[in-house]
């Protein structure tokens, strides 16, 4: 079957764009296909530097001939209509059929050739490819994401004649930009001619392959020198986007840099200068290489490119050490802390300054539940921030936190490790805080962002959460849960708390004389918690169930959730359930008819029936070890007090009739049900919960 | 490094100026305001508006007062030299035309890595932007490319293509120095050798200790208030003997107020509220030149 070749060749395509491109492309030119028809096809993408590239296997010559029956006016119908009907599919009446009183026509179409069907589908893809920025350039009319030089697109070994605002299609294209004797564009006439004449021009097309050279060959120069290369996943993916025939090279670092934290240098090899890192094997430090990839094998096997590398990083860290010295001068923490009075953390929520104050009064309040000296943690969380203005986080802003805590160094490991790790955790996967001090920091920082941007109507909606809050209360929920630490989230977020997030703001609003912020702050962690457990393979139904409660008690909603699991999962558990929902349901259609009775403890009434004597009895004995395990908190023990009801409660509906015509009866037995659904409410809102 | 005797700062210099005057370049000298970079001067921000074609070449004196270091820092500079291309519309083979400027100024690239690394620039002073790169040469930045999209608020059209070589960093990549006051200024074999802190590292001194220290504010805040009045005054009520606005005065006080701002800056004289307001005006006067500039030129006619 005939093949697709199309290469977009341009100028320097951004790295981190490539990946999408390469996607972008299957799916445009998939989606073309199937609509023409010819959605059998084997596509396959690439993208490079300097070029995207398509090839099509398995398409036909042409399009299918196709063939369809329309549907025409009635026997009878006026000749007008019949007229406009033979105009529209270009037939006489004599070619149509009459079916059920019905005219039909059957029109048959050629199908294109598939050349014709490409040819509109470059066009179109030229035309609105989803670059995330694009640009014009010359007097070209036409946007892609930098100039846009050659289009190759060869079907069937013949080119598909396009032309789209001057940039003619052909079979050319061009290898390396600057190794190689064969330099200039050189003709092709398949994928086969062409990735073989690529590869002769030192262009490695697969961006896996790629990645692949870079690290086998950054390991091998490392390897050779008895070093080990620090792997870099995101930094791999990126360099893998800069060069066409990448070359890794290892370079020398002064070692006098090797005084300078790790973190910076590591830092600054990445963000500016794309290096990998090399440590010493079996050993975390640092050692004083550098791996950089080139795209060029150079005639000198490299020397001058490590040189010259070599040098600006000296340059790179020469600034690094000037910030790291000018940091480190006495009396700079106080300055720094002054000087967040000037940086405007939001425009509504106040300085950084006014920030760093409302985490330090969450923070002592926080430290309690932590177990934690509150002295401390307000101490901690004091100097947490001071080094955003410090010059080296101006400069890597990603070391925010790391380097406050070399900076406050003489505070000792506690208040360190608050500072280092109170951003911490920043997803799922991320570790949590490394101590309990930096946890009620860390808890704290995310209350305090929570509570002021919902107060300002700032909450996450969709796929846009500019603030990252979500992130944010799964760290909260993180932290408290696998620590186990008890914290009321409504007695944290008083009223205070909530009205000092927005410095100069006005009244509260209350519900039942809680901040609707603090319920609204509330309900965002148990929907994180919700997703958390759901993740973990719990159902989330059981979380409102427990939720409904009313508790603002992660870790005690957590237990509650695994217990009610584990009871649902026995024979009594599952039982029971249905005895609830069917009392339930029996209340909630009397209610519709007539009020509930007023609840009072129901009574033995002479002459009751044996199964309503015994669920009294059972209930009697039942409640207070249900409300005894609740006061421990020790739900399985409630749980398995509750199992005690699903014997009895069965045989009752089993021997009792509810809807008594004796008012009295009725009403006791009401009574009964209702006692049941409340005990049973105390654990858990079984309503919620579905089976 | 190159690979054969390196050339002294002007040399460079020299050499730039013969290769971009060869490609048909009006070769310009530099614009006599205080500007903070070559695109500044009006043969680029003016001249890429318009319909009308261009092509100029320049060294353009770069003053960033809050860049300067006293002399102590080898790589930073209060005061120092871009070179700066303009090329409207750009030609096609544009990249091509670069990187024979860095062949004829010694540096092969079958011995050295270069590369195009996305940079998007942008000058929310001037209201420009553009899509390009930075250009590397064994890691270092030697050159900013940019198809320039926007000046002024206003679309470039047809696009222009700007390089701006930071001729410092890449004299001091040419010849192998590790401090730009070792730079050989002029050839090392002449009789009076110089170096490039012979001719500089007094200003450098003395400049870093006026921005710093002694620039007086008042007059700073005065005199920007008093450009600002000078660019609405010339374009509402100035009038050429053509009856045309005077835009090209106008854009001068522009430059004059947008240095003044620079030293007020580096004198830690601007809050940072107040910051974003300044860089404001500064573009709004910005766009009202170009606005004008671009109707004299007859854009769309």
């Amino acid at each position: 079957m005939p093949q697709l070749l199309l290469e977009l060749f341009s100028e320097e395509i951004p790295a981190r764009m490539q990946a999408n491109a390469a996607r972008d492309l299957e799916r445009m030119a998939r989606e073309r296909l199937e609509a023409d028809g010819l959605g059998d096809a084997r596509i396959h993408t690439y993208a490079g530097p300097r070029r995207l590239t398509l090839v099509a296997d398995n398409l036909p010559a042409a399009q299918a001939d196709r063939s369809e029956e329309l549907k025409g006016p009635k026997v009878g119908a006026p000749p007008q209509a019949m007229e406009g009907f033979l105009r529209k599919v270009g037939l006489t009446q004599s070619d149509l059929t009459e079916r059920d009183g019905v005219w039909f026509a059957t029109v048959s179409s050629k199908g294109k050739p598939t050349a014709d069907v490409i040819a509109a589908m470059v066009e179109e893809i030229v035309r609105n490819f989803p670059w995330p920025k694009s640009m014009k350039w010359g007097t070209c009319s036409l946007r892609w994401v930098r100039p846009l030089q050659r289009i190759l697109c060869v079907f069937d070994g013949a080119v598909v004649p396009i032309d789209i605002e001057g940039i003619k299609s052909g079979n050319l294209t061009e290898g390396h930009r600057f190794m190689g004797t064969e330099q200039g564009p050189f003709a092709v006439t398949d994928f086969t001619s062409y990735a073989l004449g690529l590869d002769r021009r030192f262009v490695v097309l697969e961006a896996d392959e790629r990645r692949k050279r870079i690290l086998e060959g950054a390991k091998a120069v490392c390897a050779a020198k008895g070093l080990e290369l620090v792997e870099d996943e995101g930094l791999l993916e990126e360099v893998a986007g800069l060069a066409e025939w990448p070359v890794p090279i290892l370079g020398d670092m002064d070692p006098s840099f090797l005084d300078l934290p790790p973190e910076v240098i590591r830092t600054s090899m990445r963000t500016h200068q794309k290096y990998f890192a090399v440590r010493v094997p079996l050993d975390l430090r640092l050692a004083p290489h550098f791996v950089v990839v080139a795209n060029i094998s150079a005639t000198d096997g490299g020397k001058a490119i490590a040189a010259g590398n070599a040098r600006v990083l000296s340059a790179r860290l020469n600034d690094a050490r000037f910030f790291w010295d000018e940091d480190r001068k006495p009396g700079k923490f106080e300055l720094w802390q002054e000087k967040l009075a000037g940086v405007t953390f939001h425009a509504q929520l106040g300085s950084m300054a006014q920030r760093v104050e409302r985490i330090k009064a969450l923070s002592k309040s926080v430290a309690v539940a932590f177990g934690e000296d509150p002295v401390d943690a307000e101490f901690a969380a004091g100097l947490a921030k001071a080094d955003l203005v410090s010059a080296m986080v101006g400069e890597f802003p990603e070391l925010q936190g790391i380097m406050g805590a070399y900076y406050a160094e003489q505070f000792g490991r506690q208040i360190t490790s608050a500072i280092r790790d109170h951003y911490k955790p920043q997803g799922r996967s991320d570790e949590l805080p490394s101590t309990r001090l930096a946890c009620a920091v860390a808890v704290a920082d995310k209350f305090d962002s929570l509570v002021s941007f919902f107060h300002i109507g700032e909450k996450p909606t969709g796929s846009k959460d500019p603030f990252a809050l979500r992130r944010a209360a799964l760290g909260i929920v993180r932290i408290l849960i696998e620590t186990g630490t008890r914290l009321s989230v409504l007695t944290l977020l008083t009223d205070e708390v909530v009205a000092r997030s927005v410095p100069g703001a006005n009244a509260l609003a209350l519900k039942d004389g809680v901040p609707v912020t603090s319920l609204e702050v509330l309900e965002f962690l148990a929907d994180r918690l919700k997703v958390q457990l759901r993740d973990q393979g719990k159902r989330h139904d059981l979380v409102d169930a427990v939720f409904a409660l009313g508790d603002d008690d992660l870790v005690r909603i957590v237990a509650r959730v695994e217990a009610l699991d584990k009871f649902l999962a026995t024979d009594d558990g599952a039982n029971l359930l249905a005895g609830y929902k069917r009392a339930a349901n029996i209340l909630r259609s009397e209610e519709k008819k007539a009020p509930l009775p007023v609840f009072a403890k129901p009574m033995r009434m002479p002459g009751a029936p044996a199964a309503e004597i015994t669920l009294i009895a059972v209930l009697h004995d039942v409640a207070p070890k249900v409300e005894a395990a609740l006061e421990t908190e020790d739900f399985a023990a409630a749980m398995t007090a509750l199992a005690a009801l699903r014997q009895p409660v069965d045989t009752f509906f089993d021997d009792v009739m509810v809807n008594s015509t004796v008012a009295t009866e009725r009403d006791n037995r009401l009574r009964l049900l209702m006692q049941v659904r409340d005990l049973m409410g105390r654990v858990a809102d079984f309503s919620q919960v579905s089976g | 490094m190159p690979d054969r005797k390196p050339l002294s700062f002007q040399d460079l210099i020299l050499t730039l100026q013969t290769y971009w005057s060869a490609q048909g370049c009006v070769l310009l000298q530099p614009y006599d305001v205080e500007v903070g970079a070559g695109t500044l001067h009006p043969a680029t921000v003016l001249r890429a508006l318009g319909p009308k074609t261009w092509k100029a070449a320049y060294v353009q004196p770069s003053r960033r007062p809050g860049d300067g270091r006293y002399g102590e820092n080898p790589n930073r500079l209060g005061h120092y030299y871009q070179y700066q291309v303009i090329l409207k519309p750009n030609p096609p083979d544009m990249q091509e035309l670069y990187l024979g400027s860095l062949k004829a100024i010694g540096i092969d690239p079958t011995l050295h890595d270069i590369r195009f690394v996305e940079d998007d620039w942008e000058n929310p002073t001037v209201g420009a932007w553009g899509l390009g790169w930075e250009v590397w040469c064994d890691g270092m930045e030697v050159s900013q490319y940019t198809y320039m999209q926007q000046v002024g608020g206003l679309d470039v059209d047809p696009v222009a293509g700007e390089l701006t070589y930071g001729l410092e960093r890449l004299a001091m990549y040419v010849q192998g120095v590790d401090s730009v006051y070792d730079l050989a200024f002029n050839d090392p074999q002449s009789p009076d050798f110089k170096t490039y802190g012979d001719v500089f590292l007094e200003n450098e001194k003395q400049w870093a200790a006026y921005s710093f220290e002694y620039a007086d504010v008042d007059v700073l805040k005065r005199q920007f208030e008093d450009m600002e009045r000078q660019v609405q005054r010339l374009l509402a009520e100035g009038k050429g003997r053509q009856g045309q606005a005077l835009v090209l005065p106008a854009y001068d006080h522009v430059l004059k107020a947008s240095h003044l701002f620079n030293v007020m800056n580096a004198r830690g004289a601007i809050a940072v509220a107040e910051r974003a307001s300044y860089i404001g005006r500064i573009r709004d006067l910005c766009k009202a030149c170009a606005a004008e500039w671009q109707k004299q030129q007859g854009a769309g006619a």
